[in-house]
């Protein structure tokens, strides 16, 4: 045993070296980039919390890579205040949520977090964070219900499920004209969240609903029944591998009613999926539209290769509110979470101020459209 | 109720085009657990590089919809020879890293079960990070088109256009869905008389019916259990292209529901007997269709699952028994 | 090791090789024979010891092997859980034979039960919820198997799968359940506040005890996990003490019996259905006590941490361990959960490694990491029957 013990101190100090470099992208780029002296902000982390790996990986990179562009700018910009990156990478599951966020919040550099990405591993992981004073701004979980748990530590930088469905459901009254609308959910919370508020608000122009199943590909009884519906519109509460699938589907049964989805289908992804049968197709954001941040949008294609995907932009502007928070003096939890209740700016997707709830006030929701294999803004939805 | 009654054709009919994949991916279920009695975990993963297969040739001749006919009919043989050769080949490949080994040991079939469930895994997961592979080999420009988007769908750009072919109760029969029944109702015929008539196929009854016999008798095992991986492969790949055609879109990840629905309708149809693989496939597609109409799709699969069991309690082997290396078929 | 990997590829030699390996291999009997040499209160102070060890894990945090990525106590608990599943599954799986593919079933009737009652619909005791649980679930292994265990072999495999999908699909359906958005506040375990253990710290080789890391005993709170993975390892020995005695019982050989040849077991007089179908329920009874045990840990449940995969998985640990071993199971399960987040810093590719493990494992490790005693008696006579058949054929 003792042997071990004593052959095991190089490999021990190997390990160590080996999974410090692990932990994060960052790393690196700061320690040559910056040859900062310790400056005010020395050993201090904003952590992005979400699915890196796993099905849902998509979303979690998006948002990785829009906090990943707003440190790295930060970071060229104030050489004397490097702040860094850390991943917590749950794949999206409230189970590895949970010791993840005990890692968070157990890890003293980390002072701000952008995430969870999913409304179920908030659920999960909000009591940890709330209780242990770690600000978080979330870019992607819409669940309304996430904001009434009285959790401090909870903001949210896009407008909820309760602020989309409404204008979804306008956009498809009042622009759309739409007597006949069929609404289709994915089962997930946040898929049937949206269903059930459009379902609501259009109460006497739907003329029938149905739920799929994430995963699924073959949605033949679903087309069968919206056809045999005579519905002009389609509204689709989900995510874009399901829609695409589903327009593609409807477009070959021969429907033609208007395709209505919300922000979780605004992905090249669905376009991908579902080629010309997504033209026309409606997708309705709490956000503006990229014109109004091309800087931000030309900035993520240089350091990406692609297009900033679905909520990069969101995060972008919360990783900046930290970091203009850091910026300003708040190292610590307890100042950093106070500066975000009081924050008021100009984000890249919208003027940023958090309620008493932690829901972001002026919310503007936009309908967009594909149009020759492209999402544009299309304009923006009024609600009453 | 009369939602199913005024749309009993259309239901039937897409739930046919549905349950002609089922029961082509069923096969190799059936055809590997009639030899070895083994459950290949990996087959969905065979099916799912043969979609990927066909879509890259699509990608790589780049044919838009609305050619010419000799034009369509030449890519989409193509598109069919690439996915049978790819999954072929990736069942053999399976074949000799995730069975021979445990086969020879005659190691119980609970450890074979979870040689393939890693390499299910494994296989799964490297089409999910072809692009960082890519990157790896440092060829991720020049292979861009079909690496990219590795997590997502992928798109098969189908150089046939679906075109109804004749309208029955208020149903426009399309194209696709003639060519995808008919295709997998001949590869069926095609792969009984293989059994009946062919050495190999006899060979592959024999195994199936007592290996240690069929050894004796001078059957080369091993070659039997290669030529039962292949073809189930071959039959796979063909699905996977009738799959594109109808669903337009394949990812790392879907071969594994359905693999679970494949394996259903195997089990259905009796597990081990070639035509109750197709049988069990179509019973299947049908149930879910017009279970997914009574009761709403989220109770789908719910149905699926039902059915199995209360099929399996009246008939505890299947619709048509376990019979690959039985009788004459 | 390197020897069967050397030699998969040439011929007749493979098989010869094997059975080297597994000589070669670690040698559990030298060990075991070693420990039972000693006197017998040596060998309960080292028993103890090692008890000990197990219980200080988390506060150790030792380097190598705590997971730089994420919370160490946390990966603890759900490793001990899937020791736990393990346990379970091992007895319907590795004594009584019976592949079940749709275990996460009973886990996620345990971990239901705890939140619909205790946060949904009621609002029970932690107390009540956790007999409630495992009665639950109890009856339903016994309600899935009264009529699918008379189904054979394989047939049972897919039939199992169809109910943990089930399973899950009702959940996520039905309101009355939470649908997907899940179950929030599902009660802790009652805490009981009484004094502060301080956790070490290391540097480099040596360590420092840190006084401001410190764990309230016993606090189930949401911030340190301590506690629940303490929780979850006194479960793990009760139910290695239960198990124990059940296998060296009438019904532990009658699970033998019937696993090796049903028909023979039948005709000896061993009522085989009725040893199966109690190997479901005490399967099913510590699945679900498994399941509720995670549900008060997570206080928040969906869908989504039930899926078929898990099942999977689970069988993957058993078999990986060594079916019908209750200490290869345990090394399975540890397996199957630990390394994946022991090494995250790999990200992407750690499924696709695990993958590639599971596939070297079965085929070069095919009685698993600790094969049961008995099948290795069994063995030892197959190959000396092998031997000679081979010396007869030489001949």
């Amino acid at each position: 045993m003792r042997f071990s013990v004593k052959t095991g101190a190089p490999l021990l100090a190997l390990a160590l070296a080996l999974s410090a470099c692990g932990t994060s992208g960052g790393d690196d780029e700061e320690a040559s980039g910056g040859g900062s002296e310790a400056g005010t902000c020395e050993d201090v982390a904003i952590g992005f919390f979400g699915a890196l790996t796993g099905s849902d990986a998509n979303l979690g990179i998006n948002i990785r890579n829009g906090v990943e562009l707003a440190v790295d700018q930060f970071n060229e910009e104030n050489a004397d205040c490097q702040v860094e990156l850390k991943e917590y990478d749950s794949q999206g599951a409230p189970d590895q949520a949970t010791g993840l966020a005990t890692q968070a919040v157990g890890d003293d550099t980390v002072i701000g977090l952008v995430g969870p990405a999913f409304s179920g591993e908030s659920d999960a992981v909000g009591p940890t964070f709330a209780e242990e004073g770690l600000p978080t701004i979330t870019a992607s979980a819409t669940n309304p219900a996430l904001a009434e748990n009285g959790w401090d530590t909870f903001q949210r930088i896009l407008g909820n499920d309760a602020s989309q469905g409404p204008a979804a459901a306008a956009y498809i009254g009042d622009v759309l004209k739409s007597e006949s609308v069929f609404v289709v959910d994915d089962a997930s919370a946040y898929g049937k969240g949206l269903a059930d508020i459009v379902n609501e608000s259009l109460a006497d122009a739907v003329v029938g609903q149905d739920t799929i199943q994430k995963g699924q590909t073959d949605f033949s009884a679903t087309v069968t029944a919206i056809r045999s519906a005579n519905a002009d519109a389609v509204f689709f509460g989900g995510y874009y591998a399901e829609a695409g699938l589903l327009v593609q589907q409807l477009r070959g049964a021969g429907v033609d009613a208007t395709f209505v989805a919300a922000d979780g289908v605004k992905d090249a992804g669905f376009i991908e999926a579902a080629g010309d049968a997504s033209e026309g197709a409606i997708i309705t954001c709490p956000c503006l539209p990229p014109e109004e941040s091309q800087a931000f949008a030309d900035d993520f294609e240089a350091a990406y290769g692609t297009a900033p995907g679905t909520y990069a932009a969101e995060a972008f502007d919360a990783a900046n509110v930290f970091l203009e928070g850091i910026l300003d003096g708040n190292t610590d939890r307890e100042s950093l979470l106070e500066w975000v209740n009081n924050y008021e700016g100009d984000g890249v997707t919208k003027s940023i101020k958090f309620d008493e709830s932690g829901e972001v006030e002026n919310i503007s929701v936009w309908a967009y459209k594909v149009e020759n294999g492209e999402i544009v803004a299309d304009q923006e939805i009024e609600t009453n | 109720m009369s939602f199913l009654i005024d749309n009993f054709v259309e239901l039937t009919v897409t739930g046919l085009v549905l349950g002609a994949v089922y029961g082509l991916v069923a096969l190799g279920y059936t055809l590997v657990y009639g030899v070895l009695q083994l459950i290949n975990f990996a087959h969905s993963e065979v099916w799912m590089f043969g979609s990927f297969a066909a879509v890259w040739v699509t990608v790589a001749l780049g044919v838009a919809p609305g050619s010419a006919l000799p034009v369509v009919i030449g890519v989409l043989l193509l598109a069919l020879f690439a996915a049978m050769a790819v999954s072929g080949g990736v069942a053999l490949v399976l074949e000799r890293v995730a069975y021979r080994r445990l086969i020879r040991l005659d190691a119980p079939k609970l450890v074979a079960l979870i040689s393939a469930i890693g390499a299910s895994f494994a296989l799964a997961e490297f089409m999910g990070l072809r692009d960082r592979i890519a990157d790896f080999f440092g060829l991720r420009d020049t292979l861009d088109p079909y690496v990219r988007s590795a997590r997502d769908n992928t798109r098969f750009q189908n150089p046939l256009e679906t075109e109804g072919v004749f309208t029955v109760g208020g149903y426009t029969v399309s194209n696709v869905d003639i060519i995808i029944i008919v295709s997998a109702l001949l590869m069926m015929v095609a792969l009984d008389q293989f059994i009946r008539r062919t050495r190999i196929g006899s060979g592959i009854r024999a195994v199936a019916q007592d290996s240690e016999a069929a050894a004796l008798m001078g059957v080369n095992r091993n070659r039997v259990i290669r030529a039962t991986f292949l073809v189930g492969g071959i039959m796979a790949g063909a699905a996977a292209l009738l799959y594109l055609m109808r669903f337009g879109v394949t990812r790392w990840n879907a071969g594994f529901l359905l693999g679970v629905k494949a394996f259903t309708a195997a089990v259905l149809g009796g597990i081990g007997n070639v035509r109750g693989a197709l049988l069990g496939g179509f019973i299947l597609g049908l149930a879910e269709n017009y279970g997914s109409a009574l009761i709403g799709s989220e109770w789908r699969d719910v149905v699926a699952f039902l059915l199995l069991v209360v099929i399996l309690l009246f008939r505890p082997t299947g619709l048509l028994g376990e019979s690959l290396g039985r009788a004459r078929a | 090791m390197t020897q069967g990997k050397a030699s998969p590829d040439t011929g007749s030699g493979a098989a010869r090789s094997t059975t080297q390996t597994s000589r070669l291999g670690w040698d559990r009997g030298a060990l075991a024979r070693r420990v039972t040499a000693l006197p017998r209160p040596a060998k309960w102070a080292l028993i103890g010891l090692f008890v000990v060890f197990l219980y200080a894990l988390p506060l150790l945090e030792i380097p190598i092997l705590s997971t730089p990525d994420t919370d160490f106590g946390a990966v603890l608990f759900t490793v001990a859980s899937y020791v736990l599943v393990a346990l379970g599954l091992n007895i319907v799986l590795g004594y009584a034979g019976l592949l079940d593919l749709g275990y996460v079933g009973f886990y996620a009737i345990g971990a239901y039960t705890v939140a619909v009652f205790g946060s949904l619909q009621a609002q029970l005791s932690w107390w009540v919820l956790i007999p409630l649980a495992v009665l639950l679930t109890t009856i339903s292994g016994i309600l899935l198997g009264a009529p699918t265990l008379r189904v054979r072999g394989d047939y049972l495999a897919i039939v199992t799968l169809g109910f943990g999908e089930i399973i899950r699909l009702t959940a996520l359906n039905l309101e009355w359940l939470g649908a997907a958005k899940g179950i929030t506040g599902v009660p802790r375990p009652p805490s009981v506040e009484m004094f502060e253990i301080p956790h070490l710290q290391w540097e480099g080789a040596t360590a420092v005890i840190d006084l401001d890391d410190t764990t309230t005993f016993l606090v189930f709170g949401v911030a340190d996990q301590a506690p629940y993975y303490w929780l979850m390892l006194t479960v793990i020995f009760i139910v290695l003490g239960a198990d124990r005695m059940l296998r060296l019982s009438r019904i532990g050989r009658g699970w033998e019996a019937t696993r090796e040849d049903e028909d023979a077991a039948e005709l000896m007089g061993v009522p085989t259905f009725k040893f199966k179908l109690l190997a479901f329920a005490c399967g099913a009874f510590i699945g679900g006590l498994s399941g509720a045990l995670f549900a008060s840990r997570q206080g928040f449940i969906n869908p989504e941490s039930f899926l078929l995969i898990l099942s999977i998985l689970f069988v993957a640990a058993v078999v990986v361990g060594g079916a019908g071993n209750r200490y290869g199971v345990i090394l399975g399960a540890i397996v199957v959960a630990y390394l994946p987040e022991r090494f995250r810093g790999f990200e992407e590719w750690r499924l696709l490694v695990f993958g590639l493990a599971l596939l070297l494992l079965a085929n070069f490790r095919p009685q698993g990491l600790l094969p049961p005693r008995r099948a290795k008696r069994a063995q030892a006579v197959d190959e000396q029957l092998d031997a000679l058949e081979e010396g007869t054929a030489r001949a």
